[in-house]
């Protein structure tokens, strides 16, 4: 589901490679726990995985897609259609209610839209469903974002990140902001919906007590040799 | 395309408050804008329909615009009057068909007082050459039993509630100065006029012996004490009048109008000046048009401010706005989505002030129109926008679209820069 082979990535200005990876593969339908330091470049192989940010050389594919082989308008049509995303926090927009939040992904994609009205009939009957899945009470689904608190908000970007069925969700760190139960919770949730959508999870955090809970368990350290490089020089 | 629309203005509703005030400063400027314009066609419009048929204008030796203005439109200061002899020399010359004296100075509250002679009736013309029509009644007799009649212009009779047979009375002057009433001899409405839309919708016409009947007991401009000649007695005074303020004049061929021009500057018993209507609106317009021109530009200032305060409350909340962004890109949105996004908010927020401003302006005319009428004789249309108008307005658009295009670009560099981590 997910290459990466040879992977060498610079910000524009930097003078050395921040992300230097020989090889990672992450199969079909499987979940990966990736946990490293603040400053590690977590962010930044989530951004590569996302097709957001392209590499200077090597080969970042999804769906047997190479990114760097797309233009950019490409990329941003491949990320609508196959990859849902969850940030740390302010996940939401606020001027929109619960809902539309979770429908965003659709107003970009047809092919969740139609994923979604294929599964449910409609894609708020599909929203619906997916935010009774993850535990919000339906008397808040037409409150504006701003009005949930954290907890709730994550679960809402989860569903948005899972609505239409992607290939991939990618989340980073979205437990970070929460506290143990909300965290527990969340987890069960995040994991059980990516299991019945099949979905591939990419899912980053510096707090490895959550690593047991997924299929492979890597750490950024070990398998980005530029970080090695660096601490060398 | 169209969801993005709806993003946009859900957005920018979201930061109603100040966007509001960026709305309001753009409604105004195309207020200004549009009813400028407005006011320049149609004072034109109006100024130019005012007259038409008449040859020439003879009144003492002034400038042709402040005559003009007087006599026509009983705009600014009275001009030093004309002995009737050259009235009915002028009426002698073989080129001239017809002489119209006319005698301003008098009102009836705040309506200006225009004493002639029938023929007025007939000869006057105004827009398209067409000539005064009697809604009630008919004009004012010549002789000495129409002495005290009173042929009112639409304006008069509508908005002081005047009907046929009521009796009026005029004030000295321009009015408003007690004790100066010509209370003794009122003057019985004998005829109401259709409306023209010129200021003879707001004249008091009176016969040029009446004007003279009612300045009998005065002298120098104020009553003469001890002496009062009641209206019964007046007929039998020498009611001729020896002086008048202007003739209108046709001739029968227009192409002797320089002649007879030159012909009235020549007269050697008093200094005289005869204008031509359209030579003097001509020159009105070259004064006039500078001041228009400064003010329009001034305007095109004031819209240029306001599309600058657009730019900046844009390019301001973007920094505040970069998770939002950042959110956008992460459900699939391209940085071209997020620069639309940011083009349509301006363009929404400069439409909104735009149709404002037209609202504004259609309201603003409504609520002026009466009064431009009634003191300059105005008529201000309130009806759809003229091309000129569309023009301004199509620009105003289009600049707050070009000028949203700043805020645009902004995003969508900073979009590709934060990717889906804003380091802000």
């Amino acid at each position: 589901m997910i290459e990466i082979e040879n992977l060498r990535f610079a910000w524009p200005r930097a003078e050395s490679d921040c992300l230097a990876i020989d090889r990672l593969s992450i199969a079909a339908g499987s979940t990966l726990f990736l946990y490293g330091p603040s400053g590690s470049g977590k962010s930044t192989l989530l951004g590569l995985l996302a097709g957001v940010l392209v590499a200077r050389q090597g080969r970042v594919g999804v769906l047997d897609t190479d990114w760097s082989s797309l233009s950019g308008a490409r990329r941003d049509a491949l990320r609508a259609d196959h990859v849902g995303y969850i940030f740390q926090q302010f996940n939401l927009l606020p001027y929109l209610n619960v809902i539309d939040n979770v429908l965003l992904p659709c107003r970009f994609s047809r092919l969740r839209h139609e994923r979604a009205v294929r599964r449910s009939g409609s894609v708020q009957a599909d929203a619906g469903a997916l935010l009774a899945h993850v535990g919000l009470a339906a008397e808040l689904w037409r409150r504006k974002a701003a009005e949930l608190s954290v907890g709730q908000q994550q679960r809402v970007a989860a569903a948005r990140a899972l609505i239409g069925a992607p290939e991939i969700v990618i989340a980073d760190e979205p437990t970070s902001a929460l506290d143990a139960p909300l965290r527990d919770g969340f987890m069960d949730v995040l994991l059980r919906e990516c299991r019945t959508a099949g979905s591939t999870l990419v899912f980053v955090s510096h707090d490895e007590r959550l690593a047991s809970r997924f299929d492979a368990q890597r750490s950024l350290a070990s398998i980005n040799r530029a970080a090695v490089h660096e601490a060398a020089a | 395309m169209r969801s993005l629309l709806s993003l946009a203005m859900r957005s920018a509703w979201n930061r109603r408050g100040t966007l509001s005030l960026v709305v309001a400063s753009i409604a105004l400027a195309t207020l200004l804008l549009l009813s400028l314009e407005r006011m320049r066609t149609d004072m034109r419009e109006s100024f130019s329909q005012a007259v038409s048929g008449t040859d020439l204008i003879v009144g003492a030796r002034t400038g042709p615009v402040q005559l003009m203005l007087y006599t026509v439109f009983r705009i600014g200061g009275a001009t030093s009057n004309i002995s009737m002899s050259s009235v009915q020399a002028l009426q002698g010359h073989r080129a001239v068909a017809w002489v119209v004296p006319v005698s301003l100075g008098d009102s009836h509250r705040g309506f200006p007082v225009l004493g002639t002679t029938p023929a007025y009736f007939q000869h006057f013309r105004y827009g398209d050459r067409q000539p005064l029509a009697l809604a009630q009644g008919q004009p004012f007799r010549g002789d000495l039993d129409g002495l005290f009649e009173t042929v009112l212009g639409a304006e008069v009779a509508q908005r002081l509630g005047y009907r046929l047979g009521q009796r009026i009375t005029l004030s000295h002057g321009a009015g408003g100065t007690p004790g100066l009433e010509h209370g003794d001899k009122p003057f019985t409405v004998a005829g109401i006029l259709a409306r023209t839309g010129t200021p003879v919708d707001r004249t008091v016409h009176v016969s040029l012996q009446g004007i003279q009947a009612i300045h009998l007991d005065w002298a120098a401009g104020s009553p003469m004490p001890g002496l009062v000649i009641p209206a019964e007695q007046a007929r039998k005074f020498d009611l001729e009048p020896k002086e008048v303020t202007a003739a209108l004049v046709g001739l029968k061929n227009r192409a002797a109008v320089f002649a007879v021009q030159r012909h009235v500057a020549a007269l050697a018993d008093e200094p005289l000046i005869a204008v031509l209507p359209g030579v003097a609106l001509d020159e009105l317009w070259g004064v006039i048009g500078v001041g228009e021109r400064a003010l329009l530009a001034m305007s095109g200032l004031v819209a240029v401010v306001s599309l600058a305060g657009l730019v900046a409350v844009v390019l301001a909340g973007l920094s505040e706005r970069r998770r939002e962004l950042a959110v956008l890109r992460a459900v699939g949105a391209g940085p071209r989505h997020v620069m639309l996004l940011l083009a349509a908010e301006g363009a929404l927020v400069t439409l909104a002030g735009a149709v404002l401003g037209c609202v504004l302006t259609f309201a603003f005319i409504a609520a002026a129109g009466p009064l431009m009428q009634t003191r300059f004789g105005v008529t201000l249309q309130l009806s759809a926008p003229t091309q000129s108008q569309w023009i301004l307005l199509s620009a105003v658009v289009l600049a707050g679209m070009l000028a949203s295009l700043v805020p645009a670009l902004r995003a969508y560099r900073l979009s590709l820069a934060d990717g889906l981590s804003p380091r802000a």
